[in-house]
Parts: C-alpha cells; structure tokens; sequence
C-alpha cells in the first residue's frame, strides 16, 4: 500500500544548529503513529514539516502522492485541506467563540449555510463532549477542555489527516485518557490517519497502531507497541521505562545546559 | 577601525532587511487584496479608525487654539493679522492634521494591531490559520490595511474642521479678528488642493501605520516580552516613517 505521509532523507537546521539528520518515516492510511523521544529531540519539527509549517533543509515530504518541500502556499493550502492539527497549546483563537472556532475552516473554505454550520459544529463538539458550549470563550475553559475543542476544531472539516503535538501534556490521567479514546474513535468512526508525537508512554501503548522513536537528530527504531516493548536497544528501554542509565547519557538541549 | 566597519555595516544591513521585509509584506497584502473580506474591513474600520476620532479631534482643537494664540501677536506687529485663519488652516490642511492624526494612529492603532497580531503568533494563532489553509496575510494584514487607508483619510478631513474650528474660537475669543475675517482669509490663502493633499498623505500614512504593525505583530517571539518590544517597535518606527514620508510626500504635492 502507498504511504499516505512519507519523509524521505530529511535534513533540518536552524542557523548552524542540527534538528534533523537524514530522517526517513512512512506512515499507513488509517494507522496511528506515535512518534516518541526526548525533548528537542526534533519530534514537534517533524509533525510542523508533514504540514507545511516548515520547509526542510533537504530531503523530500511526501504527503497523499504529493511532493509538499517545495510547493507554494497556494499550493499548500490544497494538501492542508485535508489535513488538520492538534496544538500543544491548543492555539484556540481567543478573539472567537468555541463554536467560531470550531467553525472557522467551514466558513473559510466551504459556502456551507449557518444552519448546517451549526449542526457540524454541535456534531463535532458532542463528539469530544463540550455540547452546549459553543458560546463559551477559549479563556474561560480548562486545558483539557481546550485540547478538545482543538481537537473539535481539527476535525470538523473531515481531514484524511490528523497531527497531534504532545495532546496529553499537563492533563490528568482521567483526561489523558478522555484524550487517548478521542484520538482512537477519530480513526475508528472518521477513519483518520493520526500522528501523534507525545512524551506519555501510557498514551503512546495505549493508541499506537506503531511508534517511532528519535534520537539524536534521527529516527532509530519503529516498530509495534510490543515490539518496543521487548526492544534489545537500551535507548529505548531507557525512555520507554524511564530509567536512568549511565551507559546512555541524557542529551539536552544547548540552551538546557 | 575595523569594529567601526562591522558596526556600520551591521546597522546598513538590518535597515536594508527590515526595508525588504516591509517591501514584501506591501506586495503581498496587495495580492491578497483580491481575496478581501468586506465585513472584516468594515469591523476593522470601527473598531481602529471610528474609536481613534476623539483622541484625534482633542488634539486638533487645541492645536488649532494655540496656533492662533502664538501667531496673532506677530502677525499683527506686521500687520498681517487678517491672514491668521488663512495660517492656521493652510498648516493644519497640509502638514498638522495629517501628521499628528498619524502620530496618533500610531500610537493607538499601530500599537493595537502589533499587540493583537503579536499575541497571535507567540501563541501560535497563526500557525493555526496556516493548517487550516487560511493565508495569515489575507486574514490579517489586508483588512487592517484596507480599513487604515480609509479610515486614516476620514479622520484627517474631520479632524482639518475641528483644528479650524479650535482656531476660530480662539482668534474671535482673545484676538481682535473677526469671524468674518478668519473665514475669508481661509478662503484667500487656501485651495483645494491643501485638503486633498493632506488626504492623500493620510492614506499614505494609514498604510504605513497598518504594515508596520502587521509585520512588527508577525515578527514577535519569545512570549509577552516579544509582544512588548513588537508593539513598542511598531510605535517608534511607524513614527520614524510617517515623519520620513511626509517629506518627501510634501515636495511632492504642494510644489
């Protein structure tokens, strides 16, 4: 089956400063890949390049058949269309409602009548369980809360495409796990293809149809859940347990350090 | 010798990026023009120019007041008394209106439009539009933009009848001309085109305070303090450019 995403040798640098080596990755139609690694470890760069955030140093981006590294804006938006993005922030616009919110592609690229806005927009707001808060202001929401209009919002256009960036970080395990089904019923009734980079390993086991690790600039292992699981690498067993290993030193960000 | 070089060729470079940036993003709010949302424009219009116009108009009034105050005593000792209205209107037409309104705009909307935009970036709002195939420059900048360029003109052409009418009420008040006299030497001293030509300088104006915000905005990084030095970068260097422009938009109409 042909890759619906597909990095091919990519190499990413900020000024002098290394972010990607040589990474290849192939994601499935309909799979869910979670892409795990310690932080700066480039993970949230790689999800911002299969959509077009950033542009590669070098290497080629494979999206639906399509070469993406070097197309235009216009031309981007196209492959966007199909695509949609969960933040780690939730990046709600502030100035709009939820339900604005969660409106805004179908006004921006459909002539959809408000009342059939309206309905997706209790649709996708009673699927991650926030109905009747379509008047309500991001700023008077929860971060879970947020994470699942983002969610709402990313979905209401039916994308073949999902991105998530870390969306369980700083939630409870109870929302965490809200989260987690959200994510697993997206693929199962829309049927959409998800990338997930997240550093919650419960998450990562408990959605993955695969998981891809990175270290140092590159991708070193993908494989299932269970093949992690019994992964002979240490820096996998290191991350996936969280032991400190003295044979494996921690690698931190220069501006860690 | 050699740092003196490197500082000087540094600050030619920043002022020859910052320029090409500013170039850049012009052209491409104009292509985007196309794309224009009228019920944006029409918000952005009340919401940066219509709550802009009493700021503006309080500070036309007195410096319409003191002109005269300062002008009469030594337009009478050369007895040239009975030109003050036609003074006071033919500065505040070409050069004060326009001007201050802009200094204004600045302050207030350039400063609104950075902050907004800015808060929108650190916040990764306009990565959000970009998923969501929506061009941050259509969305944002052109409705500011459109909206600064008409309002900017609007507020100017009211704020030339208030500038006068503050003249007026003091020249009849303190000074011994007359309203007859004031009015007439605005008649004698000034043509249309002083009027329009502080019009056109406003539009030009109104373009700068809007680019200059949207870009200083989509430039911010690094969080609330970004969002600071964004607004209060935008402040200064739309003034620096209105101040530059007016210039050479002066030489230009009022040969």
């Amino acid at each position: 089956m042909e890759p619906l995403i597909e990095l091919k040798n990519i190499d990413m640098s900020f000024k002098d400063h290394k972010i990607l080596n040589n990474v290849n990755l192939q994601i499935q139609p309909g799979e869910i890949m979670v892409i795990i690694g310690p932080s700066g470890a480039g993970k949230s760069t790689l999800l911002r390049l299969m959509i077009g955030l950033l542009r590669p140093t070098g290497g080629e981006i494979w999206v639906e058949g399509q070469e993406i590294s070097h197309l235009n804006e216009e031309a981007l938006n196209k492959i966007r269309r199909n695509m949609g993005m969960v933040f780690q922030y939730s990046a709600l616009f502030d100035s709009m409602t939820v339900g604005d919110n969660v409106a805004f592609g179908i006004r921006q690229h459909t002539d959809m009548p408000e009342d059939q806005i309206l309905r997706v927009i209790r649709r996708s707001l009673r699927m991650v369980g926030l109905m009747g808060k379509e008047s309500v202001m991001p700023n008077e929401l929860s971060g879970g809360m947020k994470k699942r209009v983002g969610l709402a919002r990313a979905i209401a256009l039916n994308p073949k495409i999902v991105l998530y960036d870390e969306p369980t970080a700083g939630l409870d395990p109870v929302m965490s796990s809200t989260i987690n089904r959200l994510i697993m019923s997206t693929r199962r009734i829309l049927g959409m293809t998800a990338v997930v980079v997240t550093h919650d390993m419960d998450s990562a086991f408990a959605i993955a149809d695969r998981i891809a690790m990175m270290y140092d600039e590159k991708i070193i292992e993908v494989g299932t859940p269970d093949e992690f699981r019994e992964s002979s690498n240490p820096l996998v067993q290191q991350f996936i347990y969280g032991v400190k290993n003295h044979c494996v030193p921690v690698r931190r960000r220069a501006s860690e350090q | 010798m050699i740092r003196l070089c490197s500082w000087t060729g540094r600050i030619i470079f920043d002022l020859l990026e910052a320029t090409g940036r500013t170039v850049q993003l012009v052209f491409q709010t104009l292509l985007q023009l196309r794309r224009m949302n009228i019920r944006h424009v029409i918000y952005q219009m009340a919401h940066l120019g219509v709550d802009t116009m009493p700021i503006v108009f309080l500070m036309i009034i007195f410096t319409g007041m003191v002109m005269v105050w300062q002008a009469t005593p030594a337009l009478t000792r050369a007895g040239a008394q009975s030109t003050t209205g036609g003074l006071v209107a033919l500065a505040i037409f070409r050069e004060l209106s326009p001007v201050l309104s802009a200094v204004v705009l600045a302050g207030r909307v350039g400063a609104a439009i950075a902050a907004e935009i800015g808060s929108m970036k650190v916040t990764e709002q306009i990565d959000a539009l970009r998923v969501m195939a929506t061009n941050p420059i259509g969305y944002l900048v052109v409705p500011r933009f459109v909206a600064c360029i008409l309002m900017t003109p609007l507020v100017v052409a009211f704020a030339n009848l208030m500038g006068i009418a503050g003249g007026f009420l003091v020249a009849t008040t303190y000074t011994n001309v007359g309203p007859y006299t004031f009015i007439h030497s605005i008649e004698i001293f000034t043509e249309l085109s002083d009027f329009t030509g502080g019009l056109v300088k406003a539009m030009f104006f109104g373009g700068i305070v809007a680019i200059v915000g949207c870009l200083k905005g989509m430039g911010a990084k690094d969080g609330a303090g970004g969002v600071g030095n964004a607004t209060t970068s935008s402040v200064v260097t739309s003034i620096v450019w209105i101040f530059v422009v007016n210039y050479f938009l002066s030489t230009w109409l009022f040969r």
